[in-house]
């Protein structure tokens, strides 16, 4: 399989992560390079496996439902590129 | 008297208790042994005031006879985990100038517990890498060089700088964090002890998340007792990362000595690879043979999926990590590279801010995740690691600790391997597996290459046993006896 310029021009808008045409290509090369030495797994018969989503198998704490954090917006914002009046800024979204 | 720079970390404890040298003295110690390696470029950012101040504060305590258990020890802190106040930059660009408002729980563990911190350490760019070349700030050179050649080594990765600060003196113990090998194969490449420990022992608060369901810290010392009491300061559950765990921490430096009689160890057929050069082979079999003469029943046992463990890792690695790194979006920290609309700005911004290796991966992460092959490559992986579990549940019905090398070959120069990702990824054939399992594992250096390079021996525990890790560590420790140092420190 191999993977066209359309197709790395989607996975890299799914990243969000702004790619040259002329890289695309060469982007593409490296990322099949991977992808087919990943499909290795076919190989292997995991038809009755159950996925393992955590390695923790520990049942999660609980606790009271209480707001125990917070109140301070100065240092929220404190290393946003961005900020006014305690909120991150951002470029205009609607018209 | 030894330099105070050259001490054991449980050494300098004790000298420091009994007050045959003050705080001050080790930490302006350690402040000009940093400043004098700065060419290793091991540290991102240097802390000297801090640690004379923190320094100042273990010498009030000793004096009123109330030290706490590392009050006064140089330690490096690998730049992922968020210092108050302190740049933490993850190695990325994209991190400019992040100053945490708060503390991650391993680093507070450490400073309640008196420790003093004397600088950031380098590392591949969000802990993505095993040669510390991917780091924004410039590789890490390990303080080792081959015999008669001169060429700069790597220190291994990620946490290449501090590995390399721990060996070439800079600091008596450090902080790493591991998702696939990240402290055990830099401190085989650097001839020092690393331990990871199980997966839920550390908080991961406060730490820059890579890949969160293999993300663990753990500690670099000189020895295996320094390890042990690293170990137990950082560990410990903490409320704020609900995968930690609410479990006692023991004294792991009470049972060091206790030896391995009895003990069983698995020798795990599958590690001896195709093409795995004689003198890794040799190490190995010279470990079977230091646990055998102090009375360990080897087994050999069969981990029959170890094959699959770096393709299931770099699927699973890079998906956690699309999805934890969609937070750099050039809005609440770090850099911001402007644009036409908002999604133009976020894509300049990760494009300016990521390095080659992070952009891969983030992207092989949003593919395996996206519809459409989700089934084929995400939830396939999920399910071959849990077959690989699997394997380490059967083979801890019969053995009580693994060991296997930590890494496939010495370190190499500095630029080699960085033109084929896979041959990089390679690296970390022994220590993904324990990593994918969650389970306890350590690197100890046992021996020297023929170029006269550190070569270590890895040893894989049952979740939350690494007592048992640690004590088999210290039984090959005192027959290896590895006393070589790099050109650097000697």
């Amino acid at each position: 399989m191999a993977l066209d310029k359309d197709k790395v021009a989607h996975i890299a808008r799914l990243a969000r992560i702004r790619v040259e045409d002329k890289d695309l290509a060469p982007i593409g090369k490296e990322l099949d390079q991977i992808l087919s030495w990943i499909e290795q797994l076919n190989e292997v018969d995991t038809a009755n496996v159950e996925p393992m989503t955590s390695v923790a198998s520990l049942k999660l704490k609980r606790r009271a439902d209480q707001v125990t954090d917070g109140g301070y917006p100065e240092k929220v914002v404190a290393n946003a590129p961005a900020a006014a009046h305690g909120y991150f800024t951002v470029p205009k979204v609607v018209e | 008297m030894a330099a105070l720079t050259d001490l054991t970390l449980a050494a300098a404890r004790d000298g420091l208790k009994k007050k045959s040298f003050s705080a001050k003295e080790i930490a302006e110690a350690h402040i000009k042994a940093v400043e004098g390696a700065r060419a290793l470029n091991a540290f991102i950012t240097e802390t000297p005031d801090k640690a004379l101040a923190m320094a100042a504060q273990s010498d009030a305590r000793i004096a009123k006879g109330e030290a706490r258990p590392l009050d006064g020890i140089p330690l490096a802190i690998k730049d992922l985990f968020c210092t108050e106040g302190v740049l933490t930059t993850a190695a990325s660009h994209i991190l400019d100038g992040y100053k945490p408002q708060y503390e991650s729980t391993v680093t507070s563990n450490l400073w309640r517990d008196g420790a003093v911190m004397v600088g950031k350490t380098n590392l591949d760019e969000f802990a993505m890498g095993s040669s510390n070349m991917t780091s924004y700030y410039g590789p890490v050179e390990s303080p080792w060089r081959r015999q008669g050649d001169n060429r700069p080594l790597v220190p291994g990765g990620s946490s290449g700088g501090s590995a390399a600060a721990i060996a070439a003196r800079l600091a008596l113990g450090a902080t790493g964090t591991d998702t696939g090998g990240s402290i055990r194969q830099p401190a085989s490449f650097c001839g020092i002890v690393g331990l990871k420990p199980t997966y839920g022992r550390c908080s991961r608060w406060g730490i820059v998340a890579f890949a969160s369901s293999l993300d663990q810290a753990g500690p670099f010392a000189r020895d295996v007792r320094d390890t042990a009491i690293l170990m137990r300061a950082m560990a410990g559950h903490d409320p704020k990362d609900s995968t930690s765990v609410d479990m006692e921490v023991p004294d792991f430096e009470a049972t060091l000595d206790k030896g391995v009689k009895g003990l069983k160890i698995g020798i795990p057929k599958e590690y001896r690879v195709d093409g795995m050069p004689a003198e890794i082979e040799k190490l190995w079999n010279q470990g079977i043979e230091w646990l055998r003469a102090e009375g360990a029943e080897i087994r050999e046992i069969s981990l029959p999926h170890t094959k699959y463990a770096l393709a299931t890792y770099y699927i699973v690695a890079p998906a956690e990590a699309s999805s934890n790194l969609a937070r750099y979006d050039g809005v609440r920290f770090g850099l911001r590279v402007n644009g036409d609309s908002l999604d133009d700005m976020y894509e300049r911004t990760r494009a300016a801010g990521f390095g080659a290796e992070v952009r891969r991966r983030v992207m092989i992460g949003a593919y395996v995740l996206s519809a459409g092959y989700y089934d084929a490559y995400y939830l396939k992986a999920q399910k071959v690691r849990a077959l690989i579990a699997r394997d380490f549940e059967q083979a801890f019905g019969q053995v009580d600790a693994i060991l296997t090398p930590t890494a496939p070959s010495a370190a190499f120069a500095i630029g080699d391997k960085m033109d084929d990702p896979i041959a990089m990824y390679l690296n970390d054939v022994f220590t993904v597996p324990a990593s994918l399992a969650g389970l306890p594992a350590l690197s100890l250096p046992a021996g020297l290459s023929g170029d006269g390079l550190p070569l270590g021996l890895h040893l894989i525990g049952r979740a939350f046993d690494e007592a048992t890790v640690l004590r088999a560590a210290r039984t090959i420790e005192k027959a290896a006896n590895f006393t070589a140092r790099p050109g650097a420190a000697s």
